[in-house]
């Protein structure tokens, strides 16, 4: 079983994270955790120093957390971006692809089905951030480039 | 009387418990007094059920009747198409769920 | 028709893979129900009254020949023998054993089917105009668009877990046949400066809380089309309430919000969006709009049909609607013959029906949201045949679009969440409906029920809606008049205290002998009720 998950080169960040509201209120932090209902946006003029963003998911069923990494992404963040709480293992390539690199789920995953999940689909329809290209890109090589 | 009733994991068909097993029929259901919610956790963690619960049901000359129309509904099939339902053969069988 | 490539079939094929891993850990008891609920919903398996019941999708109403022959085989082998179209214009089996489930995803797969997203909190199947690419005033097919939205949603990596369902429609023609502003987020597709785009609509729906949805932008290019869905999509995703799943739907934020404040926000994050290189080339709609090309039809056609036989004439003029092509017709076959369960088909009607396309209409077939079906290119000279064997199979009823021709959800005969049973009713009021004079004499008359709140029998929308409810352990039927689903989109009002089910098809009929009474020429019912109002039919309710 794994307890944590990562797909970063080196080690994890170890600091702990605090709420976005200490986090903007202070100078020193340089780990953030991002509840459900809160802006990702907030943390835009602190991305250079940010080397760990947590978002949380209490409920699996809550996606907010999905547009929260995107946008961290979107915006140039290049620090770990870890999904922790109620995170599934039918879930991880969709969290990958909105940019989460590290994953601490509440419940330990089962090696075996995180490596089938990943390996399930060679494609995907839709870009994002994480540089996979897309099929569409792949059916116009010619057009499109990268 | 409180009874106990589910589909069937595997099938999905609807099923009565029945004392020491589970039925199709609802007429078998046994009155499962204070302890349908245990059965129902047991039961699902055998794989033998899902979507357990309990429900009302009185005991008549005609049988076990569900207190709600849903689940007489349950017991008997799709009014709408009575040869699929537990009575064929019975033309009148809807009238049972009213 | 779209038809797979090799990365499409890939997917759907891997998806099969992986329910069969999902289904078999559930077996095995390695996955407890509430862990295998979500997974199974993804796929459109629920757990229903009677049994699992699976919704097949069927990518805005189109369907192949080979496509329509494997529902009826999977009717055949898998369930009783039938299966059921319903107003999302897709399929659902209702007796379905979930170790057969994965089997079957593998069997539709085989034809480019699957039930992807077909439940769950995701993007829906896309749904579209009936007559797409057949009628005559369209501005362009709406087809190659809903093709590419059904790609861009299929997995969508961010709007998995939205907080509730999400529907989209794509029409283009000013008659609405597929209830675009009742769905979350409507496209109409436009000409401006001889470029095509989108009118974008957002908010709409039925259930609780029915709303038809407010134009949101005027135009939206297709070299766009995505970025600006993703917008929209992601402003839902951030904001839609999870508090209540009552008031999770798009359309309570855009009410709730303002649509100035929603588009304001949507604007804001388009800006953004279309700067990320979200948008296929428009090589790749070019390319699925090739699978949409016109097929080739005969020319020199006659015109002519011979309505010697008065039964045939009957069903032309009722079922038969205008084709873009000359010497062609679009077949409307109705699925509610008057002693039948609306949208219900027999395996052996479906493979009629496959056979038919076949052999009269290049292949294809639609599905339509008021649960009928059609043959969109059909000769006019092989009407007849057509008709007998419909007739043979039970399935030439001419009743498109009146009183009989119901929409019914299945209620509470199939359905968990039903508080009352709709298809019952259905069958009573096409019983006392059911002379085909009467019927012609009363018109158009869209009459829809729901056996529950949830509205999946479009009861806002109904010209007459019906709503079963529950009333102390009873089943009660509330009364709406004056809802429309067409471009004239409105909500139903309630008449009143609600009915029994005798009760109310008595009201019904009151209700049409107020309407025979006060129209004016030319006036549909709907006419009438919008000119004159609830009162004349509220008093001859209840007096």
């Amino acid at each position: 079983m794994v307890e944590f998950l990562s797909f970063r080169d080196g080690e994890a960040t170890q600091e702990p994270a605090v709420t976005v509201e200490a986090f903007t209120g202070q100078s020193n932090a340089t780990a953030v955790r991002i509840e459900p209902g809160e802006d990702a946006r907030e943390l835009l003029p602190f991305l250079d120093r940010l080397s760990l963003v947590e978002v949380n998911f209490p409920g699996f069923g809550d996606g907010r957390g999905y547009s929260a990494a995107r946008i961290l992404r979107e915006a140039g963040y290049a620090g770990e971006l870890r999904a922790v709480g109620d995170v599934l293992v039918d879930q991880i390539v969709a969290m990958r692809r909105c940019g989460f690199d590290s994953f601490h789920p509440a419940k330990p995953l089962d090696d075996a089905a995180v490596d089938r999940a990943l390996n399930r689909y060679d494609d995907v329809y839709q870009k994002t951030i994480d540089g996979r290209r897309p099929i569409w890109a792949k059916r116009h090589p010619e057009t499109i480039n990268g | 009387m409180k009874i106990l009733t589910g589909n069937d994991l595997v099938s999905g068909d609807v099923i009565w418990w029945a004392g020491e097993g589970w039925s199709r029929q609802v007429g078998d259901s046994a009155d499962v007094g204070e302890h349908g919610d245990d059965l129902a956790r047991a039961e699902e963690a055998a794989l033998r059920v899902v979507g357990a619960y309990v429900i009302d049901a009185t005991a008549t000359d005609e049988g076990v009747r569900p207190a709600h129309i849903k689940d007489r509904i349950r017991a008997l099939g799709p009014t709408v198409r009575p040869d699929l339902t537990l009575k064929p053969n019975d033309a009148d069988a809807g009238n049972w769920v009213i | 028709m779209y038809r797979y490539d090799s990365y499409d079939q890939s997917i759907v094929d891997a998806r099969v893979d992986e329910f069969r891993d999902q289904v078999q850990r559930r077996l095995a008891g390695a996955l407890t129900e509430d862990q295998f609920k979500p997974l199974r919903l993804m796929n459109g398996l629920y757990l229903q009254l009677h049994a699992y019941m699976l919704r097949v999708a069927i990518p805005y109403g189109t369907l192949s020949a080979a496509q329509m022959r494997k529902l009826g085989e999977i009717a055949a082998k898998y369930d009783k023998g039938y299966g059921h179209f319903t107003t999302r214009q897709n399929l659902q089996y209702n007796w379905i054993k979930l170790a057969d489930a994965p089997d079957i995803l593998a069997e539709l797969a085989s034809v480019e089917m699957h039930a992807i997203q077909t439940s769950g909190n995701c993007i829906r199947n896309i749904s579209s105009d009936q007559y797409a690419g057949v009628s005559a005033d369209e501005v362009a097919d709406p087809r190659p668009w809903a093709e590419l939205l059904r790609q861009w949603s299929s997995f969508h990596p961010e709007f998995t877990y939205l907080p509730r369902k999400f529907k989209i429609c794509v029409i283009a023609t000013e008659d609405d046949r597929a209830a675009m502003r009742l769905h979350d987020i409507g496209l109409k597709l436009v000409e401006r400066d001889g470029v095509i785009g989108a009118e974008v609509y957002a908010g709409g729906g039925m259930g609780r809380t029915p709303m038809v949805a407010p134009l949101i932008r005027d135009f939206v290019g297709e070299d766009e089309i995505i970025s600006y869905l993703e917008a929209c999509l992601r402003v839902y995703n951030r904001y839609g309430r999870r508090d209540n799943k009552y008031k999770a739907r798009i359309k309570i934020l855009v009410h709730e919000i303002g649509v100035e404040e929603y588009k304001r926000q949507v604007e804001e994050e388009f800006a953004h969006m279309r700067t990320l290189g979200l948008n296929p080339p428009t090589e790749e709609l070019d390319r699925i709009r090739a699978f949409f090309a016109a097929p080739a039809y005969e020319t020199g056609l006659g015109e002519d049909i011979d309505r010697a036989d008065p039964a045939f004439a009957l069903w032309v003029d009722r079922q038969v609607a205008a084709h873009k092509a000359p010497g062609y017709a679009i077949v409307n076959i109705s699925l509610k013959p008057l002693t039948g369960i609306p949208g219900d088909a027999s395996a052996e009607q479906i493979e009629l029906v496959a056979g038919l396309a076949e052999q009269y209409s290049l292949d294809e077939i639609r599905v339509t949201h008021a649960q009928n079906l059609v043959l969109p290119h059909v000769k006019k000279a092989d009407l007849y045949a057509i008709w007998q064997k419909l007739d043979e199979a039970g399935l030439a009823e001419a009743n498109l679009d009146l009183i009989t021709d119901i929409i019914a959800c299945p209620g509470l005969d199939y359905c968990a969440l039903a508080n009352a049973r709709s298809i019952p009713l259905a069958q009573k009021i096409a019983q006392r409906f059911a002379d085909a004079e009467r019927q012609a004499e009363l018109g158009e008359l869209k009459l829809k029920i729901s056996g529950c709140i949830n509205a999946c029998g479009h009861h806002h929308a109904g010209h007459i809606g019906i709503l079963g409810v529950d009333r102390k352990g009873v089943e009660n039927f509330q009364l709406l008049l004056g809802g429309s689903g067409a471009e004239d989109a409105s909500l139903g009002q309630i008449t009143g205290p609600g009915f029994s089910e005798d009760g109310v098809v008595d009201a019904i009929e009151k209700v049409t002998d107020i309407y025979l009474a006060e129209r004016t020429d030319g006036e549909r019912f709907l006419d009438t009720y919008r000119r004159i109002g609830m009162k004349p039919f509220k008093e001859a309710i209840y007096g």
